[in-house]
């Protein structure tokens, strides 16, 4: 019981520094304390970098729910509305929920990992003796990166798995080309796509934000290193997973309501 | 230009530092010495605020710091240049960008004139044309002289140092010596040395301080101490572990 109520805590409270760490961000952000040139080397690193990761990803998974769509609605005679599932499924869940995860665990990794070695090798301490904010220098180009590159690499993952589950419907399955892209466009809503960018835009600042947290949060020594890494892909993963469900129930009513 | 009154710090249950009093006066040269873990770390990240104390004051310039955010720590550390233990230079850049860094917000300065201060600055520490080389590539001597070059390049008026010779062989624990009192003489700043080394302790300070026992036990002027006949004075100088040994 007492080690449940330890962990609690210690959970509430990590929750609330990662607040006040949100919360500094967004001050030096108004402070323009970040340097414009640390922002386009991280997204650079973050966008650039993630290339073959997300475009693998969005390629395969566009390809395999096209395959598993069909074999399932081949049944009732409903090929042609294969694309629409995999243009739906893509835009608003499967795109930014998998660009997420894996940009969670290279970038996120990446980010604590350098962070936290460099806390354990008193760097974050040397750049505060050299007045610099660890915010300012830190966290907020890792944040205005990832929420710049994270919306690009999800509508590249968008793209990629749409076109790729067009050539396995069409060119392997061999479903009508006129009908598949008619049905794609005639159920695919401005609000799929909408939801997906904003759903990137948020998984990109949990991404940075628990990656830097974590970094800047890791026990001494490279055991600390290694856990503040591990971490960091757990809690934004499990982030992503479970505001995902939040987003689409709160987004869905709100984007519709808006007209979209 | 430094005052620590009544500076205790705790870490959990553990008591580091209880009720330190210290006076630094501008251009002297203090050393702590003491044993390892008994704080003297600690207390010199409590002069620059990268630690906060439990209870006690701390005046730079008649600026109480303790009670400032990290926002205002900033601009009192621009008085401030700091040499790590581990010189914890930054990994991903040269040894140019690492000396360069304090300048990095600086518009009024050109990229010539920040490349002249920064050979200025390696030149002081006896490293010139070491510019282009990455951290990874220096031995232990080298990464602390870069270290201190990136603390002197933008003239600070007090400098700290955190164990400058350890680690180090005696003949570059010489040099780091002559390179302490040769930027104390030459920048005239106030310097505060933490150290177990008790050659340099001699050489560098003009007073010294030995911290036993959470607390400041003795300080006065470097010969004073170095000829006291305190049994706990004596026994860290003379680096004896049994006292009660024949030879001691």
């Amino acid at each position: 019981m007492g080690l449940h109520c330890a962990w609690w805590s210690d959970w509430l409270c990590g929750l609330g520094r990662m607040a006040l760490l949100a919360r500094d961000a967004f001050a030096s952000l108004l402070r323009r304390g970040a340097h414009p040139r640390d922002v386009l080397v991280q997204v650079h690193f973050m966008g650039v970098k993630s290339q073959s990761v997300v475009l693998i990803t969005g390629a395969f998974t566009g390809m395999v729910l096209a395959a598993q769509t069909f074999f399932q609605f081949h049944k009732v005679k409903m090929d042609t509305a294969t694309l629409a599932v995999v243009s739906v499924s893509m835009c608003s869940e499967l795109g930014p929920v998998l660009t997420g995860l894996m940009v969670a665990g290279r970038v996120g990794a990446a980010i604590a990992a350098e962070l936290g070695t460099m806390r354990v090798t008193e760097q974050i301490d040397a750049l505060r003796t050299l007045a610099t904010h660890p915010v300012d220098y830190l966290v907020v180009p890792r944040l205005l990166a990832a929420h710049i590159a994270l919306p690009l690499l999800t509508a590249e993952a968008i793209t990629v798995g749409i076109g790729a589950g067009y050539l396995v419907g069409v060119g392997l399955l061999g479903i009508d080309a006129a009908y598949a892209w008619h049905n794609m466009l005639r159920y695919t809503d401005l609000v799929d796509v909408t939801m997906g960018m904003i759903k990137a835009v948020i998984y990109g600042g949990i991404v940075a934000l628990v990656g830097c947290y974590k970094g800047l949060n890791c026990r001494l020594g490279a055991e600390g290193v290694g856990r503040a890494t591990t971490e960091a892909v757990v809690a934004a993963s499990i982030s992503i997973l479970v505001s995902n469900f939040f987003l689409t129930l709160g987004l869905t009513p709100l984007l519709t309501g808006l007209g979209l | 230009m430094i005052e620590v009154q009544g500076l205790t710090k705790r870490f959990g249950a553990q008591t580091v530092l209880e009720g330190i009093d210290l006076h630094i006066e501008r251009g002297e040269s203090v050393v702590i010495i003491g044993r390892s873990g008994c704080g003297k770390s600690v207390l010199l990240k409590h002069l620059i605020g990268l630690l906060q104390p439990d209870a006690g004051s701390i005046r730079v310039d008649g600026q109480e710091i303790t009670r400032m955010n990290e926002r205002q720590l900033l601009e009192v550390r621009r008085k401030f240049g700091m040499l790590f233990q581990s010189a914890a230079l930054f990994d991903s850049m040269t040894v140019a960008e690492n000396v360069a860094f304090a300048f990095r917000n600086r518009r009024d300065l050109t990229p010539a004139e920040i490349a002249r201060r920064v050979a200025e600055a390696l030149e002081l520490v006896d490293l010139p044309g070491i510019e282009k080389k990455r951290p990874a590539e220096l031995s232990g001597g080298m990464r602390k002289r870069v270290g201190l070059a990136r603390a002197i390049v933008y003239r600070p008026e007090i400098l700290l140092y955190d164990e400058p010779t350890s680690g180090l062989d005696p003949i570059v624990s010489d040099s780091i010596d002559q390179l302490i009192i040769r930027i104390r003489d030459h920048l005239r700043v106030t310097s505060v040395v933490v150290t177990h080394d008790m050659r340099s302790a001699r050489r560098v300070g003009h007073r010294v301080a030995l911290l036993h026992d959470h607390r400041i036990y003795a300080m006065g002027p470097t010969p004073s101490i170095f000829a006291s006949t305190d049994p706990v004075v004596r026994r860290f100088i003379d680096g004896v572990s049994d006292p009660k040994h024949p030879d001691f």
